[in-house]
């Protein structure tokens, strides 16, 4: 008896490409946050610090389901309507991007004081230090710690199979109700397919690691 | 925050004589001081480093800063870079004040446009090299003259070029800093900061970190740019030798002051105070 294979394979192109699109989306959104709210929490001014140090804490802490479902049920409330795919990129880029704020944090201090001693010391202005000095220093040291995030964010976006999006993980659902007896099958080509995406995380994080620490 | 004495500057004209640290006999002549500390203090937190500098240090002039180790002589050096902040007194390069500046005629606490344009007329070299180990040496030495100087990248190179044969490593030029020896990284750093021709350069220890076999080739190219002579250099170093033949003038300070002053020959030769000789002792 031969798996129904060509049957599931569009359903489950289409929720790639869904999960595909909800991942880029919320990696661009947490990244953006990611950079904000680490180099944010080094200001030096104190109200910068203080909403960059809370929005780390607040979205750190809570669970990325329940703030979904925050963003997609409780904000109509508020009027505030979005649509499933906006909400899951937001809920998870707000989630991901808190982690990711501590990694360019740390990443930034990591940078030696005498790096900063010396761009003062050829006049360089505070943001040509933290531009051609500083950060190349600490992307390297970002990209590794960054790849693993965004393998964890790609693995959160099956959430949203909880607010009914379309995605990888949905369809495969649907797919299990249409051919129960498949099951296994089904699923195991679930993980085959967020395996091989995340693969390709993994080789794009390593590749710029490579490219950006040419110098060590 | 304002100091006292910053207040006090202010109101008396800036060609005030009072306050004149250096004897008569040891002033260069003509010209005035390219660098004035008056009554400059520095503690960190209830820890006083140093209780009262004055100093004057002339155009072109080398100055070397001898001392046992905590003594604040790094301290001294990274106040005229900005690094530090004076707790108390004032430090005035060509004549104006490098942590204070004048806003609707009153003295207010110098902010970041005032010390970048004080910047420009200091350079320095570390200890510890700090080259920029994302750049090739090419690139370490033209990414001022570039951003600050705004030179174009040709005119920064030939500068840059001609910087690196002064210090031997022409050939090094698309090498990053993890392929250099102690001795190169630190000459390095030199061509770094001499291509922003400052004023004055402070050179705060610059071969105690390198092995004893690399001290020599670091020592004699500070000796050849110390022959070339505008440029004033504060030399904080505890290489002796070097001191006495580079230097028109030696200061040997102790817990916070300087103790004695003079020509190298005298310090060297004939030290007046039990506190040089005791420390003079530990090096014959």
């Amino acid at each position: 008896m031969n798996a129904p294979w060509l049957d599931w394979l569009p359903m489950l192109l289409d929720g790639t490409l869904i999960t595909i699109q909800v991942a880029l989306l919320s990696a661009v959104v947490s990244i953006v946050l990611s950079a904000l709210a680490g180099l944010g929490s080094l200001s030096r001014y104190a109200v910068v610090r203080l909403i960059s140090r809370a929005y780390v804490e607040l979205f750190r802490a809570c669970s990325l389901l329940v703030l979904l479902f925050w963003v997609y049920f409780a904000l109509p409330f508020l009027q505030i309507e979005l649509s499933k795919l906006m909400a899951g990129v937001l809920a998870i880029g707000l989630n991901i991007g808190a982690y990711g704020a501590e990694i360019v944090r740390s990443s930034v201090s990591a940078v030696s004081g005498g790096q900063r001693e010396a761009g003062i010391a050829l006049n360089l202005s505070g943001t040509q230090r933290m531009l051609r000095v500083i950060l190349p220093q600490a992307a390297v040291r970002m990209v590794p710690p960054f790849g693993n995030l965004m393998i964890e964010l790609l693995k959160s976006t099956s959430l949203v199979y909880f607010i009914t999006l379309s995605d990888l993980t949905y369809e495969a659902m649907v797919l299990r109700n249409n051919y129960y007896v498949w099951t296994p099958y089904i699923f195991g080509l679930l993980l085959l397919i967020y395996f091989l995406i995340s693969s390709c995380i993994s080789l794009v994080s390593r590749l710029l690691e490579r490219r950006l620490a040419v110098w060590r | 925050m304002i100091t006292q004495i910053e207040k006090q500057w202010y109101d008396e004209s800036a060609e005030n004589e009072a306050g004149h640290a250096l004897s008569p006999s040891l002033r260069p002549a003509g010209g005035k001081p390219i660098v004035r500390f008056r009554s400059v203090r520095k503690s960190f937190g209830e820890l006083p480093v140093l209780k009262g500098i004055d100093l004057d240090i002339y155009p072109g002039e080398k100055i070397a800063l001898i001392g046992p180790s905590g003594s604040g002589k790094t301290t001294l050096g990274r106040m005229l870079m900005t690094l530090e902040e004076p707790t108390a007194g004032t430090i005035l390069i060509d004549g104006e004040p490098l942590w204070a500046m004048e806003k609707n005629g009153k003295p207010v606490r110098a902010n970041e446009k005032h010390l970048q344009k004080m910047r420009g007329k200091v350079g320095m070299v570390f200890q510890h090299f700090h080259l920029f180990p994302h750049m090739s040496v090419l690139k370490n030495v033209t990414l001022a003259p570039r951003s600050v100087l705004k030179l174009s990248k040709e005119e920064a190179e030939e500068l840059a070029v001609a910087m690196l044969r002064k210090v031997g490593l022409e050939d090094k030029l698309h090498v990053y800093p993890s392929q250099l020896s102690g001795g190169q990284k630190q000459r390095v750093a030199i061509a770094r900061a001499l291509v922003m021709q400052p004023k004055i350069m402070v050179f705060d220890e610059v071969t105690s970190a390198l092995d004893p076999e690399l001290v020599g080739e670091v020592l004699s190219v500070i000796k050849e740019i110390a022959k070339e002579g505008q440029m004033a250099m504060l030399l904080i170093t505890h290489e002796m030798e070097f001191a006495r033949e580079v230097a028109d003038r030696v200061i040997f300070g102790a817990e916070g002051l300087i103790v004695e002053e003079g020509k190298p020959e005298q310090i060297f030769t004939n030290p007046r105070s039990e506190r040089l000789q005791a420390f003079l002792q530990r090096f014959l």
